[in-house]
């Protein structure tokens, strides 16, 4: 391994691993890596997990791994972090463009209180039309961290990346 | 072994993943499609807050324990889950109301836990409480609309909860690993969730046109590992493959 490799290079080489649920997303657009350590022992990742069960963070782990090998960095430890937890606040601006060209309304705005009963995130923006007529049809999608919304102009369904 | 911090961990592990299992049971059978992904996501979070859950307990217990060895590899009475949670799915009145009566304890429990003075808890929680707050949300919806819908879903609603409501007290009787817990600042305000409790089924049960049932006599004994017949089956499900072909990873 290069002793002169420096934390900014191994970012890069991480922006190669996609999240394999959505796969124009890398992980470093999606924020889920939290800090790269640089020791001797070899490299280090942090990352914390966007949803606790979110079945996509084994798939990171060992896409992390085998990327920095096809880079020559053989000894790679992944921690996982819980606290702070994640939120989509972390997801870059570069990020939520991509979700939107690939499908998927990016989160909007800041979370509002998730306890009201009935309430729901509104003026959604169709990521096809791009019309505000939207409403939600389920708090829950086809992943742990999306929703499902329809458009009521094109009226063509889609998810939404939810404010968490 | 006693130790009250693993103990309440196992605890608090067993309802994650026993709720979590009876719903896993509904995927791909749930009455629509949204409401199918809806409870698998749930699942899916439960499940994997069991796991967050069991890495901490399996440390404490140390001598290779791991997660999977917690989960598999026990039997019945070491489960320590309270019994609403091992009651059997019903029709999906039923499925509502127990997910409700549970939501609303955990919600509360959970708020509690982000204070605790240990740090893994108070971790696990930080990231547990987003996602337990969408599942009260939902499941409270869920009792409304049932409540305050047809004829069949009123009285339907109102049988599940006459049948789950003797399974709600024993939530508030807590176990001396918890109280041991509550009295080292792991579990903070512990007697202060009754109260919030009542509160939640009081208005949610307002809004759907229930009536909250007279206190009553209450089941208890989960916590202890005195199960219903239902535990003992479920298990048999879960744990075989672990079971029959130990150690086996896909």
């Amino acid at each position: 391994m290069s002793a002169t490799v420096s934390k900014e290079q191994i970012y890069d080489i991480l922006e190669k691993v996609q999240d394999p649920e959505v796969p124009v997303l890398s992980i470093i657009d999606l924020g889920v890596v939290r800090d790269v350590v640089l020791n001797e022992e070899g490299i280090e990742v942090v990352i914390t997990p966007t949803y606790t069960g979110c079945p996509a963070m084994d798939m990171i782990e060992v896409g992390i791994k085998s990327t920095l090998q096809d880079h020559g960095f053989e000894k790679v430890v992944i921690t996982t972090i819980l606290s702070p937890a994640w939120t989509t606040d972390w997801l870059s601006e570069a990020g939520k463009e991509k979700l939107r060209a690939y499908g998927i309304a990016p989160p909007q705005g800041a979370a509002k209180s998730k306890r009201a009963l009935f309430s729901e995130e509104s003026g959604i923006i169709c990521p096809q039309c791009n019309s505000t007529n939207t409403d939600m049809i389920s708090q829950f999608g086809s992943t742990a961290c999306k929703a499902q919304y329809k458009c009521l102009d094109c009226e063509e369904p889609f998810d939404y990346f939810k404010c968490h | 072994m006693a130790n009250h911090l693993h103990d309440f961990l196992i605890h608090l592990g067993d309802n994650a993943l026993i709720l979590g299992h009876r719903l896993s049971e509904l995927t791909g059978h749930g009455p629509v499609l949204e409401q199918d992904m809806a409870m698998t996501n749930i699942a899916l979070d439960l499940v994997g807050q069991t796991r967050n859950i069991f890495q901490v307990a399996a440390s404490i217990q140390g001598g290779g324990a791991s997660e999977d060895s917690i989960a598999y590899t026990r039997d019945v009475t070491a489960y320590k889950n309270v019994l609403l949670v091992e009651q059997k799915n019903g029709d999906f009145a039923k499925t509502v109301t127990r997910q409700f009566f549970y939501d609303a304890f955990n919600y509360h429990a959970y708020q509690r836990l982000l204070k605790s003075n240990n740090k893994d808890i108070a971790a696990i929680a930080d990231k547990a409480i987003k996602e337990i707050t969408y599942h009260l949300k939902w499941s409270a919806e869920w009792v409304i609309r049932l409540g305050d819908g047809t004829d069949e879903s009123h009285q339907r609603i109102k049988d599940a909860i006459e049948t789950l409501w003797p399974y709600t007290g024993e939530m508030f009787k807590f176990a001396d690993y918890e109280l041991a817990c509550h009295d080292e600042g792991i579990f903070p305000d512990i007697h202060s969730i009754k109260g919030d409790w009542d509160e939640e089924i009081k208005n949610v049960f307002a809004e759907a046109n229930l009536d909250v049932p007279e206190s009553g006599w209450m089941h208890d004994g989960g916590k202890r590992g005195g199960h219903s017949e239902h535990l003992g089956f479920l298990l048999a499900e879960m744990q075989f493959l672990q079971r029959s072909y130990p150690g086996q990873e896909w």
